[in-house]
């Protein structure tokens, strides 16, 4: 009430007093549902215990018999979203006889499915109420409420307040309506896991912090949402975490994500050294006053990056997110493609104008982004496991975002952002829909095969023909076919940034002696052969996955079918999205529509920064040229299609187990460049060597055990034993003692 | 009027004493050389309250209480440990050590 009057004081803001009062309560909800699924999950904890043997043992027993025995389906999947590594494979399933004794399905799944994916409903309805009232408002600058004072000490005052404007909303509209979308899907595909309150309950507690991230008012609160994510991430990763290949999963993205925050955290501390504040509206205003183009501002941006490297997997730090696919599918989809990942290129048009003062942190930012585009889609070519595919591919489209707002084209970066949300979590839904029907299959028939390898699908299409058909949308899409949505969006930054090329504040820059121009074409020329591979790996996936003869198996054949309705209708949802999500930034050539409607909605959150990169005129290309440019673009995907679709013979593919191991440069895409190794023998081995040798056996044995602990027992000891010879017991000593120790200070005192 | 001789009195009577103390092993003749210190010293306030007035003397009167105490004390305990061991030798009564 209190908070309603101060707002209705300071009075001035159109929105105060409206829906948008309510916007605390948009994270409330899914933290509701994180407490009421968490509940639910403990409970079952406690009941799942050995406290029923007899039910255990019964159990136990079925599994003593011939595979066929779990053709009725009364054991989980736990398998359905390992890596399914062979040789791990075998002794895997013999795990899970003992593992996974529990019930089919989780005893209060029922309400776990209402709750779940209700909260999030309900965030995304009154998101859309807020999305709606600020539509009608539309104001230049962004409305604030302030929950309560969080920390205030010194200099330092943090609300923890929330902030409504074009930016935020937008990112909210996309976490909770897509949330919302793979929420109804996870109903499905978790359904027989033991784990189906939890896995609910950590979902919802992600949204939660994202929520958080994206509609906090300053740096700090910002970081919450930040490393709260990053938590859910872990927790999810190693959902199952009795396998030991996932947990490590786990910890590999939360470690190489600390990577990352550090360089967040210093660059909140520069910040707030030298601008007095962490509010976004206080440092958008304290930045002005910083010298443009100086290395304080240029350090501030290039440690955010460094956190914004570490949260969207760019290069050196993008090697967690395709271990990241060790979680569950619909995870992926959501947290690994279309949300968390994105924070950091959220991050950077959150703080554009600090960029837009820096242009060599910009073009950092941009050729960071092209060679992590260019890098991860070339290894996309060659992986056989269908999630690595889409993880590369996220890395690259990621690559593709920071592109764009690295050449300060900050609405291009939020829509490739927005319409990648749509189309990738399509892809993933979709193949997490694949893995499960395959799944289940294997599953009838007792077979230990990849779910996930491509070599093990093929001919899908007759048997899941929705599937295919909204896969092959979003592949149209990611591959920059028109009318898709990821046409107009790559486009849009591909345009950007060779309009940035001259005049603009980034073209005059040098980045370590290269000219800002030459170094803007060679981003354009990467990002045009990123999208030529993008359009061959994903063309080559589909042609894979779901066409040429099926290799799954005789015996499992008849055991494929589509995913149930729950499953499906989501992707229907994302699919009608990634069709029509260009419509929200069409291109200015373009005839009708709402042209660049997005470009103009964010124009109070990131179009000052724009503009001043641009030196204050709109960037703008000949309409010849943009012809031109989207020529090329097209031309390139069809290229890349056509160079798929005539090269790769799915015909002549033979499933996993009997494929020969490819050599040479092949062999070097299917081993991700040996990153993984090269970055275990530079970084790993080194730390634990030296964690091992100096800082175990040097400083905890050595110096804290040995020196201090023991050292100081040893030296009481010492003191100890020589006391006790002193005390001999004979009085004459003592006297002795005493008579010297006498004589010694009268001595002293007359000497004196 | 005498002081500083009778302060050499007290001296030596001290030094006897402690010489006394460090060099016996009997523990009575020990109690003694105490003795003979305690009663060096108390000279010696006697001699000093010439010169400053009778606090000398007080001190003497209640050193001489606590002597008495002592003794009476000291000398129980030395029966009791010649009852206990059938030696008052100090260098074989050495129990208490580290």
């Amino acid at each position: 009430m209190l908070l309603l009057q101060e707002a209705a004081a300071a009075g001035a803001h159109p929105l105060a007093g409206s829906i948008a009062e309510w916007i605390w309560l948009v994270p409330i909800l899914p933290l509701l549902g994180f407490v009421i699924n968490g509940l639910l999950s403990l409970t079952s904890v406690a009941k799942t215990g050995p406290s029923n043997p007899s039910a255990f043992h019964a159990h136990h027993d079925g599994h003593g018999h011939a595979d066929g025995a779990h053709a009725d389906g009364a054991h989980a999947h736990g398998a359905l979203g390992t890596n399914g590594h062979d040789e791990h494979h075998q002794d895997h399933h013999q795990d899970h006889h003992d593992e996974h004794h529990a019930p089919v399905r989780h005893r209060y799944a029922g309400l776990v499915s209402i709750v779940g994916p209700a909260v999030l409903a309900a965030a995304f309805g009154l998101t859309s109420a807020i999305f709606v009232a600020l539509l009608g408002a539309h104001p230049e600058t962004p409305f604030v409420t302030t929950m309560f004072s969080w920390i205030a000490t010194g200099d330092l005052h943090i609300d923890a307040a929330f902030q409504v404007d074009q930016l935020s909303m937008v990112m909210a509209m996309v976490i909770t309506g897509v949330g919302t979308l793979i929420h109804v899907f996870s109903v499905g595909y978790m359904q027989d896991d033991p784990g189906y309150p939890r896995y609910f309950a950590y979902l919802n507690l992600f949204v939660f912090f994202m929520l958080v991230l994206v509609l906090g008012a300053n740096y700090p609160l910002l970081f919450v949402g930040w490393e709260g994510v990053g938590l859910c991430s872990y927790l999810l990763i190693g959902f199952w975490f009795t396998e030991k290949a996932n947990a490590d999963a786990g910890k590999k993205a939360f470690i190489v994500n600390r990577i990352g925050d550090f360089g967040f955290l210093v660059a909140m501390f520069l910040l707030f050294a030298n601008v007095q504040s962490l509010d976004f509206a206080g440092v958008n205003a304290g930045a002005l006053e910083l010298v443009s183009g100086g290395a304080l501002v240029t350090a501030i941006c290039l440690f955010m990056f460094l956190g914004c490297a570490g949260k969207s997997a760019q290069i050196p730090l993008y090697i967690w997110l395709p271990d990241a696919m060790a979680g569950p599918t619909p995870v992926s989809a959501l947290i690994h493609a279309a949300t968390m990942v994105t924070a950091g290129v959220y991050l950077i048009a959150r703080s554009a104008v600090l960029f837009s003062l820096a242009p060599v942190a910009s073009l950092t930012v941009a050729l960071v982004g092209a060679l992590t585009a260019l890098f991860a889609a070339t290894i996309g070519l060659k992986q056989w496991d269908i999630k690595k595919v889409l993880a590369y591919s996220t890395v690259s489209q990621l690559g593709y975002m920071f592109i764009g707002v690295g050449v300060g084209a900050y609405s291009a970066g939020i829509f490739h952002l927005i319409t990648h949300a749509f189309f990738k979590a399509l892809l993933f839904l979709g193949s997490g829909s694949v893995i499960y029907v395959m799944h289940q299959a294997y599953h009838h028939t007792g077979n230990h095969d990849d779910a996930q390898d491509m070599r093990n699908m093929g001919g899908l299409r007759k048997f899941m023909p929705i599937t295919f058909g909204l896969m092959w949308i979003a592949t149209l899409a990611i591959a920059g076919i028109p009318p898709f949505a990821g046409f107009f969006s790559k486009d849009e930054i591909l345009g950007a940034v060779y309009a940035r090329t001259h005049e603009s504040t980034l073209a005059s820059a040098t980045w370590f002696g290269i000219p800002g121009s030459v170094l803007l074409f060679a981003v354009y020329a990467m990002g045009l052969a990123a999208a030529l591979l993008t359009a061959i790996y994903m063309t080559r996936m589909m042609l894979y996955t779901f066409h040429g003869p099926n290799r799954t198996g005789e015996k499992e054949r008849g055991h494929l079918r589509e995913a149930p309705w729950v499953m499906t209708a989501p992707l229907i949802v994302l699919g009608v999205a990634s069709v029509a999500g260009g419509w929200l930034n069409l291109p200015t050539f373009f005839p009708a529509g709402p042209i660049q409607a997005l470009h103009h909605w964010l124009e109070p959150v990131t179009g000052s920064a724009a503009l001043r990169i641009t030196n204050g005129a709109e960037a703008h290309l000949e309409h010849t040229t943009e012809y031109m440019l989207v020529g090329i673009a097209i031309a390139i995907a069809v290229f890349g299609m056509s160079i798929a679709l005539t090269r790769l013979k799915p015909a002549s593919l033979v499933s996993k187990a009997q494929s020969p191991a490819s050599e040479g440069f092949e062999r070097i895409l299917e081993e991700k460049y040996f990153v993984d190794e090269a970055y275990d023998r530079a970084v790993v081995q080194p730390i634990i060597g030296v964690s091992r040798s100096v800082l175990w056996k040097g400083m905890d044995v050595g110096l804290i055990d040995g020196l201090f602990v023991n050292g100081s027992a040893y030296l009481a000891r010492g003191i100890g034993w020589v006391g006790s010879r002193l005390q001999s017991g004979q009085v004459g000593t003592y006297a002795w003692v005493l008579i010297i120790g006498v004589v010694a200070v009268l001595g002293a005192f007359s000497l004196r | 009027m005498m002081v500083a001789e009778a302060l050499a009195l007290s001296a030596v009577l001290f030094c006897i004493g402690v010489v006394g103390v460090l060099t016996r092993r009997n523990a009575i003749i020990i109690f003694m050389c105490v003795e003979l210190m305690l009663n060096a010293v108390n000279l010696s306030f006697v001699a000093f309250s010439r010169m400053y007035g009778a606090t000398g003397q007080v001190f003497v009167v209640f050193v001489m209480t606590v002597a008495a105490a002592e003794a009476a004390v000291g000398l129980a305990i030395i029966i009791s440990i010649f009852r206990h061991r059938q030696t008052v030798d100090l260098s074989n009564i050495n129990l208490l050590k580290g």
